[in-house]
């Protein structure tokens, strides 16, 4: 594809959107990367988008603002888009593109990578299955986080879905492990306000170091977020795999980087799928999701946590549905626990971790886990259903057996799900504050636990029967 | 041998225009670029044809030659097809990984089937004698549970001029000459090919009457399979689509397992990969992967090798249904080969039907589902064999009313419906079992009746009507709490609790209720019902319901599912007859208090 000499174009016959259309163009590549300069000398970067006919529509990343049909010229680099990698990308602030932003000096090499990455062959993936301890009970001991999982954190506007990001970056930890672990961030279309809390919060910890940050920001050009993922998992990628990390990626957020998607799709003039979507949002997004993971024979792993803020708060809404569709669980905040005051707002009924079944159990968390998880969610989906009954009829109404479920429910809100912004709770701590409240019920009406591990909670004094 | 060349008119993302391959046919493969990708022609106009690439097209440039192949897109059958794992059109993951490391990157050409590999055959016809397509010749002991056999591939017909000995052949070498009507002679070797967009023939289709035990309660109770039917399992993100049909697979009484994940999780394809070999076969206590063929293409990977893979697995399916097994084929996701067709579609600008999809999404779907069922193979003999399709389906927001989820209930015989909210209540599987259905119960019912007992179509009835009426009375209590109840509706509710607490609900994960025999199914049912008709009995007779539930075989019934395979027999043995006795002793008090005349 390499070509001697790049001509430059100056047959720019349309600006669309944030396309360019340039004609005459013999011999363009799908997807290479071109360079634009605009009437006022400013470079600009794009790719191909289709190529054909002596004709060629390349979306530009910067937006086209400024660019005409006399004076812009388009040269076509032969190259598609690469990212220079090194492990000096750690301590970095770069652009959504990759291009540093701090006072540094240009990234050095170790190779150019293809930001668009190639699929991980299945047969060399291997299955995920060390928990990570966040210190935060309603995800440890509900829906366990595993290393290579991508666990997404499905918000809304106004919800403290930073706070527990940040939160899980401070604390998250494999018990007994220490190893060389990175933060690759990458921010679409957030403010500057939220990427200064997480630099702040990455700094206390002294993590800063560990991080790579991607900063396409709520005033940067919003197709530029179509990189900034691709770019900061190209990142992580090599940092994983050619450099033994344990890489988090962060992505925030996404229902950002899905519109940018649109408004490419929209002035292509696409078919739209739902809510003008592109029909092939699934796929775009699972090119991004499904490069977390761990190979066989190397020691790196890719986690991602990817945040998203669902409009109106809508789970149905297709970049959360599709997200849910691809990611391995999700953890939902909740607008009604957060209005409750209960921190971390996370429901535990829609939220769910794929991947906890391997990475639980003796060995790893604890024997009895399985077995509680199963039991605190009987326990609480009945508290809360009986609620939805007491407003209606009145709490006399109920059994005895009811209103033990409804204290249980409470309870489980106050105590197990609830915590402070800086407790880090343990494994271990985790499932014996879920025996304790268990307590609230007598041994037949666990019927989710097996009667020898009952016994067990029983002589550890964790679970004790009124 | 020379092929036609093009050039490269157009690209755009994977559907690339080319000029100039003239006699080229609809659904032929062709070398596309430098790199020689592998595409598909999918229209054939005048001097352009337009490729379904199955590879990335990046960097690809007008210009670039693109060859004919000369055949359709097709796959490899014969001996060596079980316990591998292929990518959409065929290739093997294993060799990819050898050829291109953890990564698949572009051009890779490997083939289905391994042609160094010797297989032992064992012929099974002489010299002289007549064959004709799918006549057995012989036999490859494949794995310790498949025996394949070896059939006439299609287009040959006639006399057995000369047939090797028993002895180790790869699969492309001679192992059998037939002579033709006009005198031509035919060379057979194990291997044969098969274009995959067409269904392989058979000779008739014959009833549907043997279920296919799943080993999951709800199904094979409320929802049965037949061996040879279709079935849907539709239900949004998390509610239990992959687990579901992860069991089929594990524990499903096919002897042979296709299993396509198509657009899905590459995680899930490694779980089996790593799990399975581990796991028995129930039937045969071999390993998994001796029964099973895996196809991967996750949601990564180029998007029109999506829209192959389909039928790739399902031309597998009847390549061993041809030799008169059962095949189950299990398709997650056929929601996203739906949109594979969309996306291809759409670049092809065609005019788009509902939501984006193109107007053949229906016929494409039923041409899908058509290939299911149960035949009569061809050649000689008869032999039955199956494809039992069971598809998910992921419809956006999980609502049903979507185009994918409708086309399919209009052609497939069971409907497997998930409930978002049994999922988040950790209520699994969670299929609702008043909106789910069956077309199958009649076919089925006299192997039911034979095999487990002739009450089983009443305690279906029955379990059914109970949960039926839990749900009127739930929304009676919404309303006006549960004290309004009578104590006949009360002894309703705690009949429904049993139900789905001791019966439906059935964890994946444990080690021992993952799978449910038949025959433990069928006691566990008979157990409740029996326990309620007593319970509707004593209630009758003026006794309270909390009064039954202090009963201590209600503890016993709560473990019954953890009863092992091999002697559930008598443990519900031990169950039912201390259940009679609890009875037995409300009964008697209650006769002394004189509110029973004893019988007579
Ligand atoms: N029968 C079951 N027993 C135990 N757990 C189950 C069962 N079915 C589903 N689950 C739980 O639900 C989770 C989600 O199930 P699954 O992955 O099958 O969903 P899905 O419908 O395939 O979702 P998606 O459309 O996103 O692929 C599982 O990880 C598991 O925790
Ligand atoms: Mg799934």
């Amino acid at each position: 594809m390499v070509r001697e000499s790049s001509i430059v174009y100056r047959t720019v016959t349309d600006v669309r959107g944030p396309l360019l259309i340039v004609d005459n163009t013999h011999n363009v590549a799908y997807n290479e990367v071109v360079k634009i300069r605009a009437p006022n000398n400013e470079l600009l970067t794009g790719t191909v988008l289709e190529t054909g006919s002596g004709r060629a529509v390349i979306q530009v990343f910067e937006g086209t603002s400024g660019l005409d049909t006399d004076l812009t010229a388009v040269r076509f680099t032969g190259e598609t888009m690469k990212l220079p990698v090194s492990t000096e990308i750690l301590g970095r602030i770069l652009d959504g593109s990759g291009n540093p932003l701090d006072k540094g000096p240009p990234l050095t090499a170790e190779d150019h990578l293809d930001i668009y990455g190639s699929p991980i062959n299945p047969y060399a993936r291997q299955y995920p299955r060390q928990p990570i301890q966040t210190g935060l009970s309603v995800i440890d001991g509900l829906n366990t986080l595993v290393r290579g999982q991508k666990l997404p954190i499905f918000s809304g506007s106004g919800l403290p879905h930073n706070r527990v990001a940040a939160q899980i970056v401070r604390q998250a930890k494999i018990p007994g492990e220490e190893g060389d672990f990175a933060i690759v961030f990458a921010a679409m279309g957030i403010t500057a306000t939220e990427a200064q809390y997480f630099m702040e919060s990455f700094g206390e910890t002294g993590a800063l170091e560990h991080t790579a940050l991607f900063l396409n920001l709520a005033n940067d050009p919003a197709i530029e977020r179509i990189i900034t993922p691709r770019a900061a998992l190209t990142a992580a990628e090599y940092l994983a795999y050619e450099s033994d990390m344990h890489v988090l990626v962060i992505l925030t957020d996404m229902t950002n980087y899905a519109e940018a998607l649109r408004e490419i799709s929209a002035a292509r003039s696409e078919v739209p799928g739902r809510r003008g979507y592109p029909g092939y949002l699934y796929t775009d997004l699972s090119l991004i999701y499904e490069r977390a993971g761990r190979i066989h024979g190397r020691k790196g792993t890719i986690t991602q946590m990817p945040i998203l803020s669902m409009p109106q708060d809508d789970m149905t809404h297709p970049i959360p549905d599709l997200s849910g569709y691809i990611t391995e669980g999700q953890m939902i905040v909740s607008r009604p626990m957060h209005r409750k005051g209960i921190y971390p707002p996370i429901d535990p009924g829609p939220s769910l971790s794929r991947l906890m079944k391997e990475g639980i159990g003796e060995g790893m968390t604890r024997f009895d886990h399985k077995e509680i998880q199963a039991q605190l969610y009987y326990g609480y989906s009945e508290g809360r259903d009986l609620r939805d009954l007491v407003a209606v009829v009145g709490s006399e109404a109920l059994t005895n057996r009811d209103q033990k479920y409804l204290r249980f429910a409470d309870r489980f809100e106050n105590e197990f799900i609830n915590q402070g912004e800086f407790e880090d709770r343990s494994f271990e701590t985790t499932l014996d504050i879920g025996w304790n409240l268990l307590s609230e019920f007598p041994e037949r009406e666990l019927k989710r636990c097996d009667p020898s591990t009952i016994q067990w909670a029983k002589e550890r004094g964790a679970y004790k029967i009124l | 041998m020379a092929h036609e060349t093009g050039q490269i008119e157009s690209i755009s993302g994977p559907v690339v225009k080319a000029r100039g391959l003239h006699g080229v046919r609809m659904y032929e493969v062709v070398r596309v670029g430098h790199e020689q990708l592998i595409g598909e022609v999918i229209e054939v106009g005048d001097d352009i044809c337009t490729v379904q690439c199955y590879e990335e097209t990046s960097g690809l440039s007008p210009g670039e030659p693109v060859v004919a192949t000369g055949d359709a897109l097709s796959v490899e059958l014969g001996p060596g097809l079980i316990g591998s794992i292929y990518d959409g059109i065929q290739r093997p993951l294993p060799e990819l990984k050898e050829m291109s490391g953890d990564f698949i990157s572009r051009g890779l050409t490997v083939e289905g089937l391994d042609k160094e590999k010797k297989w032992t055959f064992i012929p099974s016809v002489n010299k002289g004698e007549m064959v004709e397509p799918g006549s057995v010749i012989g036999e490859v002991p494949e794995t310790g549970i498949i025996t394949s056999k070896i059939m006439i591939p299609l287009g040959i017909k006639g006399e057995i001029t000369e047939i090797v000995s028993k002895g180790d052949y790869t699969v492309v070498e001679t192992i059998c000459k037939v002579k033709d009507d006009h005198g031509d002679i035919h060379e057979v070797m194990m291997m044969q090919k098969t274009a995959v967009r067409k269904g392989r023939p058979f000779k008739e289709r014959v009833p549907m009457n043997t279920p296919l035990i799943t080993g999951q309660r709800v199904i094979d109770t409320f929802m049965p399979q037949a061996k040879g039917g279709t079935g849907a399992i539709p239900g949004g993100f998390g509610t239990g689509k992959t687990v579901t049909l992860h069991q089929f697979a594990k524990w499903a009484d096919a002897q042979v397992v296709v299993y396509v994940g198509c657009g899905e999780r590459g995680n899930e394809m490694t779980e089996a990969l790593e799990e399975w070999p581990s796991l028995k076969d129930p039937q045969s206590g071999r390993p998994l992967m001796e029964r099973t063929v895996l196809i991967a293409n996750t949601s990564n990977m180029p998007v029109a090798a999506r829209e192959a893979s389909i039928y790739v697995a399902v031309t597998l399916a009847e390549y061993f249904r041809d030799q008169g097994l059962d095949v189950a084929l299990m398709a997650d996701s056929t929601s996203r080969w739906a949109e594979a067709l969309r996306e291809i579609s759409g670049r092809l600008g065609q005019l788009p039907s509902e939501e984006g999809y193109p107007a053949y999404l229906g016929s494409r779907l039923a041409q899908f589902y058509e290939r299911g069922g149960r035949v009569k193979a061809l050649g000689g003999k008869d032999r039955i064999g199956s494809i039992t399709l069971c598809g998910a389906v992921s419809p956006p927001g999980g609502d049903f009313s979507e185009p994918v989820t409708q086309a399919t209930l209009r052609i497939v015989k069971v409907f497997w419906a998930l409930d978002k909210d049994l999922a988040a209540r950790r209520f699994f599987p969670a299929i609702n079992t008043l909106t789910s259905y069956s077309l199958y119960h009649n076919n089925l019912e006299k192997w039911h009746r034979e095999h487990l007992g002739t009450d089983w179509p009443d305690l279906v009835t029955e379990a059914m009507a109970i949960l039926q009426k839990d749900q009127e009375l739930r929304e009676i209590v919404q309303l006006v709490g549960p004290d309004a109840l009578p104590e006949s509706e009360r002894a309703i509710l705690e009949a429904a609790r049993m139900i789905k607490e001791d019966f439906l609900t059935q964890s994946a994960l444990h080690e021992i209720d993952t799978f449910c025999p038949i025959g433990k199914t069928y006691r566990m049912l008979r157990t409740i019902i029996r326990f309620t008709r007593k319970m509707t009995r004593a209630v009758k007779l003026g006794v309270n319901v909390r009064r039954i539930l202090e009963f201590s075989v209600l503890d016993n019934i709560a473990r019954m599912k953890i009863a092992p395979w091999d002697s559930y027999e008598s443990t519900m043995d031990k169950i039912e007859t201390k259940m009679e006795r609890e009875f037995q002793a409300l009964f008697n008090e209650l006769t002394e208090a004189g509110f029973i005349t004893p019988e007579i």
